[in-house]
């Protein structure tokens, strides 16, 4: 099961890609309710959004972004068919990436 | 004047007898039912009945908007992959979730919380999900979040759009009796705050506590399990209940206790005929 699920939606002036990623974004800062130790930090540092291969966008994120983060981004001049990706890579070196095709 | 008196008397004497009367006079749940909702419906007269299944966000426009925006691609949808798969999983004993339930466990959420006339005790929902496991010699789960919200999800997602069918069966006392503590319950007054259930979700209902709008009970039960934006992750029914307990500092029944089973009844039976549309996400 993937952890990134991408949707699309052509408006009048430009199409819409919402994303919605699985990820648990610890700060580093929590404490664990039961023993009381921290919980490491463990978050999402680069997440890179490509339009057709071309990269749109690439975000430099920190831990203050929230658990299980979403994003959406407006790309012009985005055709049927076209393939949008996004992809992301964390702290502790875990990535994935997914596609999807604009309709 | 005298005359005047007299009939000034009278007329207290009757109201006085009226408000007796009515305060202290046996009513049936179906006259509970429609008494609960001609008061919202004098509260709030630009909502239909239907409308009370969206909760709070039937009242307040703004955060209606945003709910809106967030459905459209909701959190829970994680939550409901991963319950699809562990419902549809068989046990270690080649038998699963769906052969507990009838018509396999598809869009049957809405006849929970139901009567147990041999067990006598109320049925929800999550109970019958490990009653299952049990037969299957399974541990239970626990009841507030985690692998049991996953699934509920997943039952109350294919359950979307039936109505609830909440009954307290005529020839059943217990029933009855269990109804009337879920009641009691509901206008109990417990804790340090001395809050009620009734004191925010009926008196109060639609007015502000700090920065929120409090949501009428009428329609409490509709959209379980939730992804609650506070905690980011779901949780039952039962896990609000505690909550609520918790915030009026009163003394936290647990999950599935028999005194939850009782309001969820008396909760469910007022909501009984609103369209489910859970799985939902909820501030």
């Amino acid at each position: 099961m993937s952890t990134i699920k991408i949707r699309s939606k052509r408006l009048a002036d430009y199409t819409l890609v919402r994303t919605l990623i699985a990820h648990p974004m610890e700060t580093g800062k929590r404490k664990d309710d039961e023993t009381g130790e921290l919980v490491p930090a463990h978050f999402i540092q680069t997440l890179n959004f490509k339009h057709n291969d071309q990269l749109m966008s690439q975000c430099q994120m920190g831990f203050g972004v929230s658990k299980n983060p979403f994003f959406s981004f407006q790309i012009k001049s985005a055709q049927a068919g076209d393939i949008v990706s996004i992809s992301w890579q964390d702290n502790l070196g875990y990535s994935d990436s997914a596609e999807h095709i604009i309709r | 004047m005298i005359q005047n008196m007299r009939v000034k008397a009278t007329t207290i004497a009757v109201t006085l007898y009226l408000l007796f009367s009515s305060s202290s006079a046996w009513t049936s749940p179906a006259e509970d039912r429609q008494q609960i909702r001609a008061f919202y419906q004098q509260l709030f007269p630009q909502l239909q009945l239907d409308d009370y299944a969206e909760g709070v966000y039937a009242i307040d426009q703004d955060a209606k908007a945003s709910w809106l925006a967030i459905e459209e691609f909701p959190p829970y949808e994680f939550a409901l992959e991963q319950g699809e798969i562990l419902f549809k999983r068989p046990f270690a004993n080649g038998s699963g979730y769906a052969d507990c339930f009838t018509n396999q466990g598809i869009a049957i959420a809405q006849n929970y919380p139901y009567w147990d006339k041999q067990k006598q005790q109320i049925i929800t929902l999550a109970s019958a999900i490990n009653a299952c496991r049990k037969i299957n010699a399974l541990a239970p789960l626990a009841y507030g979040k985690g692998e049991i919200s996953t699934l509920l999800a997943y039952m109350a997602y294919t359950s979307r759009g039936q109505r609830i069918n909440t009954a307290i069966p005529k020839d059943s006392k217990p029933a009855l009796a269990a109804y009337q503590q879920g009641k009691a319950y509901f206008y109990q007054r417990r804790g340090q705050l001395n809050f009620s259930c009734a004191t925010c979700h009926l008196d109060n209902a639609g007015k502000y506590i700090r920065s929120e709008i409090l949501s009428p009970a009428l329609g409490h039960t509709t959209h379980w399990p939730a992804y609650r934006l506070n905690s980011r992750e779901m949780g039952t029914l039962h896990r609000r209940f505690m909550v609520c307990n918790k915030l009026i500092r009163a003394q936290v029944d647990p999950a599935q206790s028999t005194a939850l089973r009782q309001l969820e009844y008396f909760l469910s039976f007022l909501d009984h005929g609103l369209p489910l549309n859970g799985p939902s996400t909820r501030k």
